[in-house]
């Protein structure tokens, strides 16, 4: 399946995505933007690089703030970077590693469940069936909003231990 | 028309009606009724303007003649944009923002499930992003239209006069000309016409459950795409485009 396509990574590009992984995603710092997904390819010759890069939503606003990130950091050490956006395939929140996963409810936002394909209709819901509280694992949980702080995150309500919550959205 | 021409228009129109309804949704930025509702309008105005920048900048690439992403948005005057009527309508009640936007979005997310299989390869890579954007913009409007409707007294009878004013423009949602006959020929861009039928059942099923009623048909808008508009369109820009026109070396 398209969406499941990771990035390839070769002995030669492993040190640029070795850096790349220590930088956070700004808006959620728990994980870096490798985890994210977002770092879709590396290509090396000599000390010049070249970085592709896709976007989390359309808009959002982070992205400037990771291409900055990126400059930043390989600049740094030396490198030549070029950084393309691309758009396919569309990033997905399935792309999210488990490690990636485990942090995140560490740091206190509910994991994306996995994306289910639905047919498109408006009156369906589309809200997941379970949604567990990061912080008690209760499934007694509710959505509050669709629309969280982030583009990627929606807001939850823990009716097992009075906690208001972020999920990441499942996208 | 050339080939280039034609996705060059194509791609801004798309980008205007996106770009146009965004900006009336983040009018309402510190003005929702509630704050989880600010937070999802200015939320979809972002998607929209995400959507918009990925055409803005594909017909700047076309273009090839120095103008940038932002020179489109910002420094073309209201006959030349090409947007679709229907997105330019001011904000009114809360109901409203969300039938209109209920509207587009049903269009919209359509037409970008067929261009995800476009032969021109930016264009389905946009049109990848604004599918999976525009349902869930569809599911919220239309859950809000049937919350409305099935509500009070009030809300329902102030719904069903957004519908009311609203339906007009719905027709030109649907409008085409021979540049997307020469882009259909090509197989870049879908036939939106054929998905009419999917739209009208997906509206009739909101409207059904909310209990609103389709007005007579009256007045249909048209020509937006040509750049003929309703009066709102110019004001609206005059406050979007104020900054870069005031201060033309401004940089973020």
């Amino acid at each position: 399946m398209e969406a499941n396509i990771q990035p390839r990574i070769t002995d030669e590009t492993r040190p640029v995505w070795t850096l790349l992984d220590q930088i956070p995603d700004p808006e959620v710092p728990a994980i870096s933007i490798v985890e994210l997904g977002v770092i879709r390819d590396v290509q090396l010759s000599g000390k010049q690089v070249v970085v592709e890069m896709t976007p989390t939503y359309s808009g959002c606003p982070a992205l400037k703030t990771m291409e900055d990130a990126v400059l930043a950091e390989l600049q740094a050490n030396g490198y030549e970077v070029n950084i393309r956006i691309v758009y396919k395939p569309a990033w997905t929140t399935d792309w999210l590693s488990e490690g990636a996963k485990a942090k995140l409810k560490a740091y206190g936002i509910a994991p994306p469940p996995r994306l289910t394909v639905k047919r498109f209709h408006p009156l369906d819901s589309d809200e997941p069936s379970r949604v567990s509280c990061p912080f008690c694992d209760s499934v007694d949980t509710k959505l509050t909003s669709q629309f969280g702080s982030t583009a990627c995150k929606a807001l939850y309500f823990c009716d097992g231990c009075r906690q208001p919550f972020e999920l990441f959205k499942c996208h | 028309m050339g080939m280039n021409e034609a996705l060059f228009t194509f791609s801004v129109r798309q980008a205007d009606s996106a770009l146009v309804l965004a900006q009336r949704l983040c009018e309402w930025c510190g003005h929702g009724p509630v704050l989880e509702e600010d937070i999802a309008m200015s939320n979809m105005g972002l998607d929209l303007i995400g959507q918009s920048r990925g055409y803005y900048s594909y017909a700047a690439n076309i273009e090839g003649g120095g103008r940038s992403e932002d020179d489109l948005a910002f420094h073309r005057n209201e006959r030349e944009f090409m947007n679709r009527c229907l997105v330019e309508q001011p904000n009114g009640d809360f109901g409203h923002t969300m039938m209109r936007s209920f509207f587009y979005s049903a269009f919209s997310a359509l037409q970008h499930r067929e261009l995800r299989s476009s032969t021109d390869e930016t264009i389905s890579g946009v049109a990848q992003k604004a599918w999976k954007e525009l349902q869930y913009h569809a599911r919220h409007t239309g859950q809000w239209i049937v919350r409305l409707g099935d509500g009070t007294e009030e809300s329902h009878q102030r719904i069903q006069s957004s519908l009311d004013e609203l339906w007009s423009f719905t027709e030109e949602l649907f409008d085409t000309d021979r540049i997307d006959e020469q882009l259909v020929s090509e197989g870049i861009i879908c036939d939106i016409g054929l998905l009419k039928p999917e739209w009208d059942v997906m509206v009739n099923d909101v409207l059904h459950a909310a209990g609103l009623v389709v007005p007579p048909k009256g007045y249909r808008s048209k020509g937006g795409m040509h750049g003929v508009h309703t009066e709102y369109l110019g004001h609206m820009l005059s406050e979007m485009q104020y900054l870069p026109r005031a201060y033309p070396d401004a940089r973020w």
